[in-house]
């Protein structure tokens, strides 16, 4: 054991896992985020407060993964290198471990030109790969990243992302070894709706043995209508939807029902894959439906541990 | 070489409307080639400004000349008596041009004619990429010659992000991911592999981010005792 936080827990003990995500207002008032954190506190295991997602300013993800921990709720803070140089992400992190929060996400984060700021300087001081590896040796080692010891020490599970739907395809699998060695222990996917493209690479991470050394989760956004399936399909970065399944949504009557049974589906579909550990339920803008998603999957009540 | 454009001529107007005379000057090296700031750009904006000036009731004059390059001492020195006789110069040169005259020539009032915008090379006729930051710590023999820190708009080390599709930066299909250029060039060259080390974080202090950087070759310096 890494940590000891419950997602870790729940990983090392071969449950399928369900973690969900939350975003933080444009404001300093969280009780909205704080509603859909108790909604779904008894459907997931963690829940991801993402880092200014999409370069959109928002409540810091530690503040909230803070308020979050006093909610008896368990936070993965997501950590972005695009608005903070590695001085000031080494301070954040002791200071969400200061603040109770053992899980951290590392990843680079979406290019300001998406978000409100679009004239920002972005920092991009480090790349994902360097912060997981400067974050495992500043636990690991006690060792900052410009090499001075740390005083005492700190305990977090990593976890990073992955997009298997990226290019290279190849590389996707080198990248998620990559990041394994780098100190991930945990891996969150982009949304799958390509699930032959999902396989495909699961394929691959099974022929290298990877699945052993990573658990893996499975990302899933309930698609709340044709407009928002377009819309990912088109404007979001690392994001495919296969043209059969705007069909599929355009065609059916009642596209939010259907939307949640694509997701549902696909978590049914995900269960029956080797190697995949759980799932990373991203229901944006629609965090209410989290509880219903996770029971029709048949993944509740959730199991339960010390 | 340096790639620059000219600013806008309503930019350009309203900086120099205070001054009576008006000396557009022309840089004939880099910004020749990038067709911004050559003889040629520094008639034709002169031509601009008088019409603009003249609609606007501004007396005085706007004259035209050229050199062939702002940033040296010796060049600006062939002209130095010229360049008094003005109450400005719009410098049709780079950033390091309308410095480089106002460092060596400190009684010059000199504004900008052109925004700099990179280091790189021309592509077509009308197209001119960013190849180099000058990061000061090179790492092309790491990349196949393909610089990641110029070209990738997150200047990571480590492979291309999440975010590389069709061989397409995310920020949109008119720009090549950097990384899946690399990525194609180890691959023709069998060095697939050389992407599995993990890169450590870069050293930015050689960058301008070690602050204000100058050059100094003590073998080649001139004792002055």
């Amino acid at each position: 054991m890494i940590a000891g936080s419950k997602l870790e827990r729940m990983l090392e003990a071969g449950h399928f896992v369900v973690t969900g995500e939350l975003g933080p207002p444009k404001g300093a008032d969280i009780t909205g985020m704080k509603h859909h954190a108790e909604g779904m506190k008894n459907h997931v295991e963690a829940c991801n407060i993402t880092d200014n997602q999409t370069a959109i300013v928002r409540t810091s993800s530690i503040a909230c993964g803070a308020a979050l921990v006093q909610m008896g709720i368990e936070p993965i803070i997501q950590i972005v290198t695009r608005d903070r140089n590695r001085i000031c992400i080494q301070s954040d992190v002791l200071g969400a471990q200061a603040l109770g929060i053992k899980n951290i996400l590392c990843i680079a984060g979406d290019h300001m030109k998406f978000g409100n700021e679009p004239g920002s300087k972005g920092v991009y001081d480090i790349d994902s790969i360097q912060l997981l590896k400067g974050l495992k040796d500043l636990r690991d080692e006690k060792k900052f990243m410009g090499g001075e010891e740390l005083d005492g020490e700190v305990s977090y599970y990593l976890g990073a992302v992955e997009n298997p739907f990226a290019d290279p395809f190849e590389f996707r699998v080198d990248r998620l070894e990559k990041k394994i060695r780098a100190g991930a222990s945990f891996i969150q996917t982009q949304c799958i709706f390509d699930l032959d493209r999902f396989e495909k690479w699961m394929e691959m991470v099974r022929e290298r043995g990877l699945h052993k050394k990573i658990k893996i989760l499975g990302g899933i956004t309930p698609i709340k209508s044709l407009g928002a399936a377009r819309y990912m399909k088109n404007n979001v970065s690392g994001i495919t939807i296969p043209d059969e399944l705007i069909d599929r949504l355009k065609n059916a009557e009642d596209k939010k029902e259907e939307g949640l049974k694509i997701a549902i589906e696909t978590i049914e579909r995900l269960k029956e894959i080797e190697g995949v550990a759980g799932v990373h339920v991203m229901a944006i803008a629609w965090e209410e439906k989290v509880p219903e998603i996770v029971e029709r999957a048949g993944l509740y009540p959730r199991p339960k541990i010390d | 070489m340096i790639i620059a454009e000219r600013k806008p001529l309503e930019e350009i107007a309203a900086m120099v409307a205070p001054f009576k005379r008006v000396l557009v000057l022309g840089c004939n090296t880099c910004v020749a080639v990038c067709m911004a700031g050559g003889q040629k750009e520094a008639e034709e904006t002169a031509a601009l400004l008088r019409i603009h000036r003249k609609k606007a009731n501004i007396d005085g004059v706007v004259e035209v000349f050229s050199i062939e390059r702002q940033c040296e001492f010796e060049m600006i020195d062939e002209v130095v008596d010229k360049l008094k006789g003005y109450d400005v110069i719009l410098s049709m040169a780079c950033g390091v041009g309308v410095q480089t005259m106002i460092e060596h020539i400190p009684s010059l009032r000199v504004m900008p004619g052109l925004n700099t915008t990179s280091m790189g090379y021309p592509l077509e006729q009308g197209v001119w990429v960013e190849r180099c930051l000058g990061c000061g710590n090179c790492v092309l023999h790491l990349t196949m010659g393909i610089c990641p820190i110029s070209r990738c708009a997150k200047s990571i080390l480590n492979g291309p992000c999440g975010g590389s599709a069709e061989g397409k930066c995310e920020l949109g299909k008119d720009v090549d991911c950097a990384w899946h250029l690399i990525h194609e060039r180890l691959k023709a060259f069998d060095r697939l592999s050389d992407l599995d080390e993990i890169q450590p974080p870069k050293d930015w202090s050689t960058s301008h981010h070690g602050g204000n950087r100058t050059t100094v070759r003590e073998d080649v310096k001139i004792d002055r005792g």
